[in-house]
């Protein structure tokens, strides 16, 4: 079908005024803003080591091996974890524990996840069966060498005991109950409010 | 007369004066002559001063930029930041300094010196205090000399040597298109920035910047030049910008395009140079600013050309210092308000709109002093001057005939 004459809108660049031609009120609004942002008195940043931010409650940071009751790693080293995971960062080698524990068969002999490979999409939460491995709140991990970011199964239940008190980071397995998480649609995203926390920021001075 | 001589025979009674002639002293009991110690002075303090003042030049323009973005800026390193450029200084000296190997290893050394070097020579010639003709003792390490502006022009332009050879020797395409854009960025600014200078020459009679200063001290607040060539301090102003490649002129440099321009392949102390070379650069923009269209050190009241004494001397640098100040913070300012020109843009800004502003404004003051018509005169000249050039870019384009078929060609050249 041919193109009709009233089919086509042409857009002309905005035909400029006698001042706007010649860039004076444009550099002067321009400088009014930046006055006006250098004149306000407080910072819309957060000054991060001091101020924490409120990250939203399904935040996905560094991973923890959760234990059970009776403080033993929950894993049954099934590897769906580390079939699931994408980034093919986590490495699981099984012995067996049919012996002292008889609830299971088998358990990790190690758990290696190389945190510098995981790319936090959070597959291997979903994967376990029995809500072992899990995302915490933790975003600020650092480390000083490749080997410090492969964490082993002592630093991800580490992970686990420094995080498991946190109202942030509930466990999620209180039999069979989910964790705040799985209420995203019920709850506000953010942990204290829906809104951005509006408490004094720092002053500019 | 040289510079000692009139330390010598400077008033006694000055206390400025004084210290310097202690110092003289000292510097002859270590055997150095008088000849020597006294322009040797001066440059130590300009040069200590300078170094200093551009560090905290860039304290203040991380932390104006952090205002205008409703940041705080540094803010870590002593109380607001303020140690924050030493801590930069020491980086700048204790980081490795890395030299490519597919660098031209002599120029690639050179360049930043260059750049350094030839701004802080045009410091020579400013006037840094009260300058009065017939003193015995001036503020600027040159004094007297009566090709001031032709030398300052002259000097400052050729720190563009340093930029192109810094991108050229960098042997690296984002380095050498920095240095070619700065080439004809700079010699083009040069020819409005100078003839936007011409006009102040011709109304003080003289090239001597002191002489330049005098006359508006002379005649007032309402003597200086910024009232009868408003124009002249525009283009004078934009092309300075332009010159010390600040924003909206960085395109030698620009981050976004160039990763750093010129100075891609520049670590450490080298780089620290590029960037002193910079600011000293916007000082003396600055400065010039001040001084030729600010009426310098005179301020109505406060800094008048009789008044004498310590207490003048003091007030007169202080309000000096003010106005460099000033301008200094609009250009700051004027940063992150304007979005980099684009290279056409800044071309034809120069060419068809700054040069033939400051050639008409030159041709106006000449008529003015060869007709000995009244200096009211300049500044009405000059609103019809710019007024002409917002018209002539304001006139309407002729209406567009866009039949379909147009749009049809389009289309099938398209497929």
């Amino acid at each position: 079908m041919p193109i009709q004459e009233k089919d086509i809108v042409w857009i002309e660049e905005p035909e400029l005024s006698f001042w706007e031609q010649t860039f004076l009120p444009a550099v002067a609004g321009g400088l009014k803003v930046a006055m006006k942002h250098t004149l306000a008195q407080h910072s819309v940043t957060q000054q991060f080591p001091e101020e924490r931010p409120d990250l939203p409650l399904n935040y996905r940071g560094v991973h923890r091996l959760n234990r059970d009751e009776q403080g033993r790693v929950r894993c049954v080293a099934c590897m769906m974890c580390a079939t699931a995971c994408p980034a093919h960062c986590i490495s699981i080698v099984a012995e067996d524990a049919s012996k002292e524990w008889p609830d299971r068969d088998k358990r990790p002999l190690s758990f290696v996840l190389d945190e510098l490979r995981c790319i936090f999409c959070g597959m291997c939460e979903e994967a376990c069966p029995c809500d072992a491995i899990e995302l915490t709140s933790i975003f600020d991990l650092t480390g000083q060498s490749r080997a410090q970011m492969t964490f082993d199964k002592e630093k991800l239940l580490s992970n686990y005991d420094q995080t498991k008190d946190n109202p942030r980071d509930p466990n999620r397995t209180h039999r069979g109950r989910l964790g705040c998480a799985s209420e995203l649609d019920r709850q506000p995203i953010s942990a204290t409010s829906a809104k951005p926390p509006e408490g004094p920021r720092a002053k500019k001075m | 007369m040289n510079l000692s001589l009139q330390i010598l025979a400077a008033t006694e009674s000055n206390f400025v004066v004084r210290l310097f002639e202690f110092a003289i002293s000292v510097l002859g009991w270590l055997g150095i002559p008088r000849v020597a110690s006294a322009p040797l002075i001066l440059i130590l303090l300009v040069l200590g001063t300078m170094l200093g003042a551009c560090s905290y030049a860039i304290w203040l323009e991380r932390k104006l930029a952090a205002w205008i973005q409703d940041r705080v800026g540094p803010n870590r390193v002593g109380k607001f930041g303020l140690l924050q450029p030493i801590a930069d200084g020491a980086k700048f000296l204790l980081k490795e300094d890395i030299i490519p190997a597919h660098v031209d290893k002599f120029l690639f050394v050179i360049a930043p010196t260059i750049s350094v070097f030839t701004t802080m020579l045009a410091l020579a010639v400013v006037p840094l205090g009260p300058t009065t003709p017939g003193d015995d003792f001036q503020f600027m390490i040159a004094p007297k000399l009566d090709i001031g502006i032709v030398f300052l022009f002259s000097v400052t332009s050729l720190a563009v040597y340093g930029i192109i050879l810094g991108g050229w020797s960098s042997n690296n395409k984002y380095s050498a298109l920095g240095g070619l854009r700065s080439s004809a960025q700079v010699v083009s600014y040069e020819i409005p920035l100078g003839m936007s200078v011409i006009g102040i020459a011709l109304m003080a009679g003289s090239l001597n910047l002191e002489t330049v200063v005098d006359a508006q001290a002379r005649s007032g607040l309402f003597g200086w030049n910024i009232w009868f060539q408003p124009l002249a301090a525009g283009i004078f102003f934009l092309a300075a910008l332009a010159e010390s490649n600040r924003l909206p002129f960085d395109l030698p440099e620009c981050e976004q395009e160039l990763i750093g321009g010129y100075h891609t392949e520049y670590s450490a102390l080298k780089f620290g140079m590029f960037f002193l070379g910079e600011y000293t650069h916007v000082f003396t923009v600055s400065f010039l600013c001040s001084v030729l269209f600010l009426g310098g050190w005179h301020f109505p009241f406060i800094a008048e050309p009789d008044s004498v004494g310590m207490l003048a001397t003091v007030l007169k640098i202080g309000v000096l210092l003010t106005k460099v100040f000033c301008v200094i913070v609009l250009i700051m300012l004027l940063r992150w308000c304007l979005p980099r020109f684009r290279f056409d843009q800044l071309m034809g800004l120069c060419w068809k709109v700054l040069i033939p502003l400051s050639l008409g404004n030159m041709v106006c003051v000449m008529v003015v002093r060869e007709f000995e018509l009244s200096w009211l005169w300049l500044p009405v000249s000059s609103l019809v001057l710019f007024c002409t050039a917002g018209y002539l870019g304001f006139r309407p384009a002729p209406p567009r005939s866009r039949p379909v078929k147009h749009a049809e060609t389009l289309i099938a050249t398209h497929h």
